[in-house]
């Protein structure tokens, strides 16, 4: 567990190794991040940074402005938390920049995949479908079996069926962090991350691996 | 410019010479050959030659592409170098085509006489 920032996927493009290989990337726009508060477990049960980030909306709702006063901050867009490992020094007000991270250092991302409703069971389960011709009709995309006959006598639960598809929080673990631009506020990673281009991201150090 | 374009403005290669496709050029590609030695592994560099006609090209800031076609022994040889890569040591254009379209795809069933392309002036 340690401390990592929020950032906005700019979207992905390319970039050249030293030897000419194409990297695929994905910029990530690290938004303004402060630590506001700093949990520990005494007094909160457990060891966590809450980070402020972004700009504030014109209206701050009551509550939040009242929060982000309280502990002396400038109202911000929202709040994310980081658990922390017991004992990690963090201070309260702290700016949180791409800095926090170094290329070829592992991170994970988590993020909000895109929202695609009722997905059919291709799609959301990647079904192979059914035949397109020999005497298919309207099942082409559709599942086959849900199982067995009598016995049973039911589906089990876990079937694997169409329904509600995307807009869940999925994290990408140990993406090698390509390059940092601490001037523009930038890191750039390899591979994708969920989410439209837009949409908010954070960004940590990988838990497993040699990332830390 | 795009949102993304400056993120690897700096890998931007300026030293490119203009063409397009119908060109005849030959593209100095460097390549990395590993050696077993003593030693280990030797890295050693040369620079291959692919000398061809331009039958497209793909224009998209960092990831622009072309494609180079030849008859190399009687069969026909296609590779997409990415434009702005490292590897490219030099690109020269030996001879400029006159073509109606943008990509020359319908080269890939001529040969001979049929695939010929008219020179530009």
């Amino acid at each position: 567990m340690a401390l990592g920032v929020i950032a906005r996927k700019a979207g992905m493009t390319q970039v050249f190794a030293e030897d000419g290989t194409v990297i695929p990337v994905t910029v990530l726009e690290v938004e303004p991040c402060k630590v506001v508060l700093v949990k520990r477990k005494e007094t909160d049960g457990y060891d966590a940074a809450q980070v402020g980030y972004g700009k504030a909306p014109k209206r701050v709702p009551r509550p939040l402005a009242g929060h982000f006063a309280k502990h002396g901050c400038e109202p911000m867009r929202g709040l994310k938390e980081f658990r922390l490992d017991p004992g990690e020094e963090v201070q309260p007000g702290q700016e949180l920049t791409a800095a926090l991270f170094s290329e070829g250092q592992r991170v994970d991302v988590s993020g909000r995949t895109k929202g695609r409703g009722f997905a059919g069971v291709m799609k959301r389960w990647n079904f192979a479908g059914q035949r397109a011709s020999h005497g298919a009709e309207k099942v082409h995309r559709q599942m086959g079996s849900t199982g067995q006959c009598q016995d049973p006598g039911r589906v089990f639960p876990g079937k694997k069926m169409p329904g509600r598809y995307g807009n869940e929080r999925v994290t990408v673990q140990n993406l090698v962090v390509v390059r940092v631009d601490a001037e523009k506020n930038r890191i750039l990673v390899k591979g994708a991350v969920p989410g439209p281009r837009g949409g908010l991201v954070e960004v940590r150090p990988a838990v497993k691996g040699a990332g830390r | 410019m795009r949102p993304l374009d400056d993120v690897a403005q700096d890998q931007l290669r300026k030293d490119i010479p203009e063409f397009r496709a119908g060109d005849t050029v030959r593209v100095h590609v460097r390549v990395v050959d590993w050696r077993e030695t003593r030693k280990g592994l030797e890295k050693r560099e040369r620079v291959q030659v692919f000398e061809g006609v331009v039958i497209a090209r793909h224009n998209n800031g960092i990831s622009s592409t072309f494609t180079v076609r030849k008859i190399s022994n009687g069969v026909g040889v296609e590779r997409i170098f990415p434009l702005h890569s490292p590897m490219i040591e030099k690109i020269e254009v030996v001879r400029r085509g006159r073509v109606r379209r943008a990509k020359l795809y319908y080269l890939r069933e001529r040969v001979g006489k049929a695939a010929r392309i008219r020179e530009r002036r």
